[in-house]
């Protein structure tokens, strides 16, 4: 049987190879040129489970640089395994400064959310996608797809909408709900709620969209219209709640809810973690009823 | 060819190639991400032949293997062809068609759709024409408008006939087929990607 | 507060402390060693091997180890590190027919030139726990015969196919030098995909996932009506030509289990009815892997062959995009990650929803009374 190198590999600068990061980098640049068209690009295998974020790792590692600051949420909060393990993964491979502070970050990697704080010009998003296509529910079939976003023939999703309504008075859609960028492409703002699409319309700040099992990779340049999808007599709506976040008071953030005991009893907190943390140094938020842990 | 030259005869590439490439393409990012935006191109290595700074910064970044490149005749010479092939890879073609990347100069027109446009299903397989002018934010400043442009914005790029401009327009009609460019000089880029419509 | 989905490094740290642990086992048993998985739990590498499109026995078996004998996760890893490898080229295609068989047989033909080669197989065993193994002891070695490593031994298929009887093999995937072959671990899939490209999906493929396939195939959903042309299992060469020789070289010798199924064809237009090919091949002894994949090849040239493609084994999206096991494991397991955020999407959309059919219900009874 050979021999096993004893020592560990040394990997690259930021884990990937320079040819795989060219590639990457080359499918980023198109993927800019035409906002919500998703390019095929050679995803590699990355030492993380597919679906947990590869795509977004790989479009992070081929842009990500020493000079960087880099933030990763999932569910909004920067303290979740799955943010906390690849945040871990970056200060390891790419000697990269990290942060939990929206506005001190170049880079945010997110997992089902924009952030709260306003995005600045410079600052680039990461996305991770799970599937990256917005028609795939409505036809499973790449090749068909393929071709309704070349034909612009997106009557089949206006009819889901349609019967959504129908059915249920109103859209009935709550994440991922799709959008038309610089009015050519619908895309998909991949699973975040609707709550957050309007921050993705004329943001200053770069998104850049990565799925890894499906290797897509697409964007929204800074400034380009990004609509939510609707019907003038059902305008699209996001989100309410009416309590507040218990620990900062917060009324215009997208809140979380917590069962707190076997009662049933309910919480809400933020689910931007940094936001809410910067809004309870501001004003001194009640604090929460002392709940046992479940 | 160039049989008598040496590999100390070509142009040195980059010394620290993950993090020189990695600034040198966010700085492309950005041109993309902002088309019109002046883009200063820091500690590129000094160019071969009639290249400039930008241009050969671009090509060490993007270039390999995979990417078929055309040079204008102006371009063709030994000294940029070895560089291109010792520090790239990328393999030197005649047919503008096949070409991924295009390096032309401003005073010689070509028709944007004798390149690579993509296709209504795969619009991503075009090519990216980098081409060399005199100066940026230099000349009669033209209205561009379009995805990373907020409102308006009023670039100037130097050296190009008027006829660029309908030729422009025309490629941006095929949206979201045709190429995209990128104009350099010196250690400066301007990207203007098919999705911009310019005031002719 | 609330901690369940809330784990900071050191809580991941010592999860990862937890599952070396798990691993290690009741330190009283001996540690494995990975010769030892190598030579005695050698069809699991093999299939660690294949799966992990990288054939490597020693990086295989410390895959096995480190993943406690989850095949699937062994798999994983190994694609992982053969993804950080560089790349020197491609090798010419394997010369089967030039393979030193240690087992090969054919159901088409009651003998072939060559010989029918039982080797190593589960085939004529009676499944009863061998009691036996449950303690070590000494195992007498098998007697061999001598072997001549130097013939080749021709492929059943070859012989068919000179009658006519069975379709040519390609032989655009049969010209030394072809030139690069495309490969889906650099390039992503693109539909409709080309044979070759089908085969290293295929070959790369989830046995399970295959054999559920070609076992449908056998039960009417989508019949081709296969017979075993021949399996073989046995070592052959790979060679290389390095761009500064100009020729090719020997750089090595791999075990591989090659299938050739043989399947009806009624014949078209311009073809006459014939036999035709279903292809499988894996690292290492893997005949199941190998005969399912060659089921499944086979039924995905539905439409090469104008059959009408109706089940599932012949769709090409469906079964390309679905065979890859790091893949779905990774997706299916992604559910596990926290998805708060979503579900309380649809909980403030699901109670307004609720809210409205309340409302329009005590309406309704109000109307009712009123009457």
């Amino acid at each position: 049987m050979p021999d096993i190198p004893i020592q560990e590999a040394a990997y690259n600068y930021a884990y990937l190879d320079e040819q795989t990061k060219r590639m990457i980098r080359r499918a980023i640049l198109k993927a800019v040129a035409v906002p919500g068209y998703q390019v095929p690009f050679g995803g590699r295998e990355m030492p993380l489970p597919y679906g947990w974020g590869t795509g977004g790792i790989q479009v992070t590692a081929a842009i990500i640089g020493r000079d960087d600051t880099l933030k990763v949420i999932d569910q909004g909060a920067d303290d979740t395994t799955n943010a906390v393990s690849i945040r871990r993964f970056f200060a390891r491979v790419a000697d990269v400064a990290t942060t939990t502070r929206t506005e001190e970050a170049s880079v945010i990697q997110t997992r089902h959310r924009v952030p709260e704080t306003p995005l600045k010009e410079g600052q680039i998003l990461v996305f991770q996608v799970p599937i990256p296509e917005p028609l795939r529910m409505l036809e499973p079939r790449e090749t068909e797809t393929r071709t309704l976003h070349a034909l612009s023939e997106y009557g089949v999703m206006q009819v889901s909408l349609y019967e959504s309504i129908a059915r249920h008075g109103r859209i009935a859609k709550t994440y991922n709900y799709p959008v038309m960028v610089n009015d050519r492409y619908i895309m998909s703002p991949s699973p975040i709620p609707k709550f957050d699409n309007p921050k993705l319309d004329r943001s200053p700040a770069l998104q850049l969209y990565g799925a890894g099992r499906e290797k897509r990779i697409y964007a929204v340049p800074p400034y380009t219209p990004v609509k939510s999808l609707d019907f003038d007599d059902h305008p699209f709506e996001i989100e309410t709640w009416s309590e507040s976040c218990a620990l900062c008071g917060s009324r215009e953030s997208f809140l979380d809810e917590m069962i707190v005991d076997d009662t049933g009893k309910r919480l809400f907190l933020c689910s931007d973690t940094d936001w809410c943390q910067e809004r309870q140094g501001e004003h001194q938020g009640e604090q929460p009823q002392e709940e046992p842990a479940k | 060819m160039s049989d008598a030259m040496g590999i100390r005869d070509i142009a040195a590439g980059f010394i620290d190639s993950p993090h020189e490439s990695q600034r040198i393409f966010r700085g492309v990012l950005e041109a993309f991400a902002h088309p019109g935006r002046v883009v200063t191109v820091v500690d590129a290595p000094a160019p071969p032949g009639a290249l400039c700074r930008a241009t050969a910064a671009f090509l060490l970044t993007l270039a390999d293997r995979d990417t078929p490149l055309w040079l204008a005749p102006e371009f063709d010479t030994p000294e940029v062809s070895d560089f291109v092939r010792f520090h790239t890879g990328a393999p030197i073609v005649g047919g503008r068609a096949e070409a991924a990347f295009a390096i032309l100069p401003h005073d010689q027109l070509l028709p944007f759709d004798t390149f690579s446009i993509g296709t209504d299903t795969y619009p991503d397989r075009s090519a990216t024409l980098v081409i060399g002018v005199p100066a940026l934010g230099v000349g009669q400043a033209r209205i561009w408008r379009g995805p990373g442009i907020d409102g308006e914005a009023s670039v100037a790029i130097a050296g190009l006939d008027p006829i660029f401009w309908l030729d422009w327009a025309a490629n941006h009609s095929l949206f979201p087929c045709g190429v995209d460019v990128v104009f350099a000089a010196g250690s400066q880029l301007v990207a203007l990607p098919r999705g911009i419509a310019v005031e002719s | 507060m609330y901690v369940a989905v809330k784990g900071g490094e050191t809580a991941i740290a010592h999860s990862l402390d937890l599952l070396a642990d798990k691993r290690r086992g009741d330190r009283d048993v001996a540690e494995v060693s990975l010769d030892q998985i190598d030579q005695q739990l050698g069809l699991a590498v093999d299939r660690v091997m294949t799966e992990g499109s990288c054939y490597d026995r020693a990086l295989a078996a410390l895959a096995v180890k480190q993943a406690r004998g989850d095949l699937v996760e062994a798999i994983f890893l190994l694609r992982a590190y053969r993804t950080t490898l560089p790349r020197f080229g491609a090798s010419e295609p394997l010369d089967t027919s030039r393979m030193v068989a240690e087992r090969r047989i054919s159901s088409t033909f009651k003998d072939v030139p060559g010989g029918q080669v039982l080797g190593p197989t589960y085939d004529y065993t009676h499944r009863l726990l061998d009691f036996s193994l449950a303690a070590a002891a000494e195992r007498p070695a098998a007697p061999t015969a001598p072997c001549d490593a130097t013939s080749t031994l021709p492929r059943v298929g070859d012989i068919l196919e000179r009658e006519g009887m069975l379709e040519p093999a390609p032989r655009s995937m049969a010209t030394p030098g072809a030139g690069d072959a495309q490969d889906l671990t650099r390039q992503p899939m693109v539909f409709p995909a080309a044979r070759p490209l089908r085969l290293q999906n295929l070959a790369r493929g989830d046995e399970g996932f295959l054999l559920a396939l070609g076992y449908s195939t056998q039960r009417g959903y989508g019949n081709n009506h296969p017979f075993v042309g021949e399996i073989r299992f046995g070592a052959v060469p790979v060679s290389f030509v390095p761009e500064e020789l100009g020729f090719a070289i020997e750089i090595a010798e791999i075990d591989v289990t090659e299938c050739d199924m043989v399947n009806q064809f009624a014949g078209s237009h311009d073809v006459p009815p014939q036999f035709t090919r279903g292809y499988g091949l894996a690292f290492g002894h893997a005949e199941r892997k190998a005969m399912a994949m060659a089921l499944v090849d086979r039924a995905l040239r539905a439409e090469e062959l104008s059959e009408a493609a109706t089940s599932p084994a012949q769709d090409e999206e469906f079964v390309l995009a679905h065979s890859d096991n790091v893949e779905a494991s990774g997706f299916v397991q992604h559910l596990k990650l926290p998805h708060y955020v979503d579900f309380q999407s649809e909980l403030v959309v699901v109670r307004a929803l609720r809210a409205e059919v309340e409302a329009r219900n005590r309406q309704a009874t109000l109307c009712q009374a009123a009457e």
